[in-house]
């Protein structure tokens, strides 16, 4: 029973980690691909043409 | 495993970044900084007489390289690359992290990547992120005008979470619906339509554009292949 129950909140905090990693990979490319601000834009304009982000 | 999956992803991705940035100046540059040429009128197409401007045919030798005023275009043009590396730099450790998570749910199944498995992951990231939306929306040279962005952009997401989840069920699914449902989700970004203008306005010879799209596309296959197998290297799940 206390192996059934470490083993099953074992997989939830991994679940949890696996999310936060993906949340925290999504946002970098929230900013570096999707954000349309002049700043940002500019700054990552070539990179964002040539990987086909949408841009403009 | 936090601590590999963070910090391998990251790693993975900054190496592929700096992998993608080397590419891009070998292949991409040129065709960006052309078309911006074309974009402010310095150069006509011969295609295009209504922007105004001597119509002429524009031979490849003419264009290279140094031009305008060089110490001003030199220094600008170093912080316009420096950033270009940065933000690849930063695109890809975004990618490296999903995929990093990507391998640990794999795990999660009792699936091992190994660095030829991450590969193929990697081709199938590249599938996901570039080529199933550039089949809408192609990789676009500066000066193209197209439709609304945030509808773009919305599409662009729906095609990369459509593919990668199609391509998960043909990949693991265990029997044919899965398979089935996977090829519905692939073809259905397409079957919807990419958001896009019903005229042509572009300002570049297309042979350029062409030549940009191509070049993006094959510079990715690459650097997604390396990202693959970079994070398999560094943020594998361990064995169950």
């Amino acid at each position: 029973m206390t192996q059934v129950i470490t083993s099953t909140t074992g997989t939830q905090t991994k679940a949890l980690n696996i999310l936060f990693v993906a949340i925290v990979g999504a946002g970098i490319l929230f900013f570096s691909g999707f954000v349309q601000s002049t700043g940002l834009h500019d700054a990552a304009h070539d990179m964002r043409h040539a990987t086909g982000f949408p841009c403009h | 495993m936090f601590k590999n999956m963070l910090a391998g992803g990251l790693i993975a991705g900054f190496g592929a970044g700096l992998f993608a940035a080397m590419l891009h100046f070998a292949f991409v540059q040129e065709t960006i900084i052309l078309a911006e040429r074309y974009e402010t009128g310095e150069l006509v197409h011969f295609g295009n007489d209504a922007v105004g401007g001597e119509s002429e045919t524009v031979s490849r030798d003419s264009l290279d390289p140094g031009h305008g005023d060089a110490e001003e275009a030199d220094t600008s043009a170093l912080t316009r690359n420096v950033m270009t590396v940065l933000f690849y730099a930063l695109t890809y450790s975004g990618y490296g992290l999903i995929l990093a998570a990507a391998y640990q749910v794999a795990g999660l199944f009792g699936r091992k990547i190994s660095l030829q498995q991450g590969i193929l992951w990697g081709i199938a990231g590249f599938t996901c992120v570039q080529l199933a939306p550039a089949m809408g929306l192609a990789p676009e040279l500066p000066g193209t005008i197209s439709a609304d962005i945030t509808l773009r952009q919305i599409w662009w997401l729906g095609t990369v979470l459509a593919t990668g989840a199609g391509l998960a069920l043909i990949g693991f699914g265990r029997n044919v619906p899965f398979v089935v449902v996977g090829v519905v989700l692939l073809a259905l970004p397409h079957v919807i339509g990419a958001p896009v203008l019903d005229s042509f306005n572009g300002t570049a010879p297309p042979e350029l554009a062409a030549e940009f799209s191509a070049r993006g596309l094959g510079v990715g296959l690459a650097v997604w292949a390396l990202l693959g197998w970079l994070t398999a290297r560094f943020a594998a799940p361990e064995a169950a």
